[in-house]
């Protein structure tokens, strides 16, 4: 099938009266009217308890990596950290909807989701150390580069997952991107691509109310984000970003979707930074502390806790059996952060093209003979090699 | 460069008159045959064959997955092909005019240029990226952009422009062979430029990189590319009924920059003009001035001097002449190269 005889590109062609086409019917695209649940609903009877005990330690294990991060920051262990605490069961979801074949494409607030497919915590973390910009093999994982400038990632995610499907291979690729970053034109383009190729690819919304300072009235007028679908043709769907189990649902029936060669979806989570945006951030001045005390009484790991609790799934000796391998996750992280990284100058030369260019190397060539005059110095003091 | 070409079983080939335009078509035409990851996508580059019929029966011969009309939009379409290379592929994009590229400049800048770099190597990214460029054919605003200043200012990139048919097919071929992101600006007022060129055994040329001396002479180097080189080869035949033996380097690349072949040109003459349609201030000729006098100030007669577009919004087409450095201009900087010093 080529990409021209694909049904919706083919769907849409301007008819004159009094056979119209368009003929538009939004309906079965519209999200739901509420954010989606599933802890404390009758749906959680359809729920995993596997499934629901894992995303449980998940949870626990990815509150503890961000708080860990966070600490690394203010001993000087990490430049900077944007921390997803309070957006754990989005992060974890994520990850664990994928297949090991599937591709992550995370932003960098998505350092968990990138751990909790299993990515090595300290090469998560590399970009934020301030060492090298990734430290991972993108496609040993199958996990994008951390991206910074928002929302660019998505048209990776669309090429990537039309490529795979071109080649005839059972890839799905998840984008993850923020409320903010919504506003982009490549928020945009890629949605646009992606349901015109259909290109399985899951766009995944973190709303969690703010972009940097800037609250979410300030950035879109739509009734929700997940409203945005409907203009691209595919389907949007709203959920509870702090029930891990309906985040879960939702995004596997996305990710099926998309398996099954039906399509792009934009999945909707409402979801909160309980943190500033990063520790460079002060919080205190666009919200108030009563809303972050709001939203602490629908904590995704206490609910995820109080559901399994009340069902009998999980006691004391449970919940402190997770939170004892989160700590040994944290004191491992520490221990290994608190190693100064080994820095290699010469490396800034060494990727720029597949061969050095002259000019690079006549550059490398003057920045070794600064680092051997440095070492000397260092050595043998400020006269030698005079 | 110009042995005789013959077949793959040794016939020789009869090289007809051909268009950059059909050199550079059949560049894509053969890059595709020879490598099934290679995918054309734009806008109107498959049923139509693209606004300049550069991808003209790609569609046709390949299919609608390997030349891909794809929706208006630049961003989306570098951006897609990002991760098309990400997959394996090695996308041809088509920008359909030079300022028509810009919205898809962060997804250049952020991303092509760097994901070599930010990955350690682990994940290059062989994208070409075609882009019409310069002026010359009468287009109406935002139709004629010399944009090279900005792609070659941008570490990663490689920046290549063809000026005769032949490098229109080699340098392409190389370009969509590279394992680097390359910018392949063609010079659209040479798109219908013609010479004697076979399809069936194109001839070789110099690798990208190197710089290519299209005119040897003594007198003073005319380092030019893309579009100004004909101007340049005009003026040095023009500069003979002055006395002037004029040497005319074809950069044929921005990025990398052949310092060797252009700094031996200018030990040779010991003068030195470079002659571009992009603006000056900003441009490639203060890189490429600056390179000079580090590199031959002592056998320097004179400053090395700049013949560029003026320091504006590309005009209207009725005043683009007066913008354009044409033969004149190039003479005019040559005589002010200090020759009474001489004798």
């Amino acid at each position: 099938m080529t990409v021209q005889e694909l049904p919706g590109a083919a769907a849409y062609r301007p008819t004159p009266p009094p056979a119209w086409k368009p003929i538009t019917d939004p309906a079965p695209l519209l999200p739901d009217p509420e954010p989606y649940r599933v802890l404390g609903t009758d749906a959680v009877a359809d729920a995993d308890p596997e499934l629901l005990l894992r995303l449980h330690a998940e949870l626990v294990r990815g509150r503890r990596y961000n708080a860990q991060a966070t600490a690394l920051t203010k001993q000087g262990r990490l430049a900077v950290y944007p921390s997803s605490t309070g957006q754990e069961a989005c992060e974890i979801a994520a990850a664990l909807v994928l297949e090991e074949r599937d591709w992550l494409f995370p932003s960098y607030r998505d350092t968990l989701a990138a751990v909790a497919r299993g990515l090595d915590p300290v090469e998560a973390l590399t970009l934020l150390r301030g060492d090298r910009h990734t430290g991972y093999d993108p496609r040993e994982h199958r996990i994008a580069p951390l991206c910074t400038p928002l929302a660019t990632q998505l048209p990776h995610a669309v090429g990537l997952a039309h490529a795979a499907r071109l080649k005839g291979d059972d890839v799905v690729a998840l984008a993850m991107v923020g409320d903010g970053g919504t506003s982009e034109g490549d928020f945009h383009e890629a949605l646009n691509f992606a349901a015109v190729w259909k290109a399985p690819v899951v766009f995944f919304v973190q709303n969690n109310g703010f972009a940097i300072s800037v609250p979410l009235a300030k950035q879109t007028a739509a009734p929700s984000l997940a409203h945005k679908a409907v203009g691209y043709g595919m389907p949007g769907r709203l959920v509870d970003g702090n029930d891990a189990a309906a985040v879960h649902q939702v995004l596997s029936e996305a990710v099926a979707r998309a398996r099954r060669g039906e399509g792009p979806t934009l999945v909707e989570a409402v979801t909160y930074r309980m943190e500033a945006h990063t520790n460079a951030d002060d919080a205190t001045r666009y919200r108030v502390d009563s809303e972050v005390e709001a939203w602490k009484a629908h904590d995704p790991v206490r609910l995820l806790e109080r559901e399994l609790t009340e069902r009998g799934l999980l006691d004391d000796a449970g919940i402190e059996q997770a939170k004892e391998a989160a700590e040994r996750m944290a004191a491992a992280l520490r221990e290994r952060m608190n190693a100064d990284p080994e820095l290699t100058p010469m490396d800034l030369f060494t990727h720029v093209y597949a061969e050095q260019t002259s000019q690079l190397r006549e550059q490398a060539a003057a920045l070794r003979a600064e680092l051997d005059a440095e070492q000397d110095h260092d050595e043998h003091g400020p006269e030698a090699g005079r | 460069m110009t042995t005789a070409a013959v077949t793959a079983d040794g016939r020789p080939v009869k090289a007809k008159p051909a268009t950059m335009a059909q050199a550079l078509g059949r560049a894509l035409r053969d890059s595709m045959a020879e490598d099934p990851t290679v995918h054309v996508l734009g806008e109107d580059v498959g049923t139509l064959g693209g606004v300049f019929r550069i991808t003209d029966g790609l569609a046709k011969e390949f299919g609608d997955d390997r030349c891909t009309d794809t929706p208006l939009a630049e961003a989306g379409i570098l951006g897609a092909a990002v991760g098309m290379a990400m997959y394996g592929l090695r996308p041809v994009v088509e920008m359909q005019f030079d300022a028509f590229a810009y919205p898809a400049f962060e997804q250049l800048m952020s991303h092509v240029a760097k994901m070599r770099n930010r990955t350690g190597g682990a994940m290059p990214l062989p994208i070409t990226v075609r882009v019409p460029y310069g002026g010359g054919i009468g287009g109406v605003e935002h139709h004629s952009d010399s944009s090279e200043a900005y792609y070659m200012a941008t570490p990663g990139l490689h920046v290549v422009t063809p000026a005769t048919v032949d490098d229109a097919y080699g340098l392409l071929r190389e370009s969509i062979a590279s394992d680097d992101p390359v910018v392949f600006l063609e010079p659209k007022r040479l798109y219908w430029s013609k010479a004697d060129w076979s399809p069936e055994a194109p001839a070789a040329v110099e690798p990208i990189g190197r710089a290519v001396v299209r005119r040897p002479g003594r007198s003073a180097t005319l380092i030019t590319y893309g579009p100004s080189l004909p101007v340049c080869m005009e003026a040095a035949e023009a500069a003979l009924a002055e006395g002037w033996d004029l040497e005319v380097v074809d950069l044929r690349s921005l990025v990398p920059f052949d310092d060797e072949t252009v700094a031996a040109s200018v030990r040779r003459t010991g003068r030195a003009v470079v002659v571009h349609e992009s603006p000056g201030f900003g441009g490639p000729g203060g890189e490429i001035a600056a390179r000079i006098t580090e590199r031959c100030f002592h056998h320097l007669e004179a400053p090395v001097l700049r013949v560029a577009g003026f320091d504006i919004p590309y005009p209207p087409p009725m005043l683009e002449r007066h913008h354009l450095p044409g033969v004149d201009r190039v003479l005019d900087a040559v005589a002010r190269l200090q020759w009474e010093a001489d004798s």
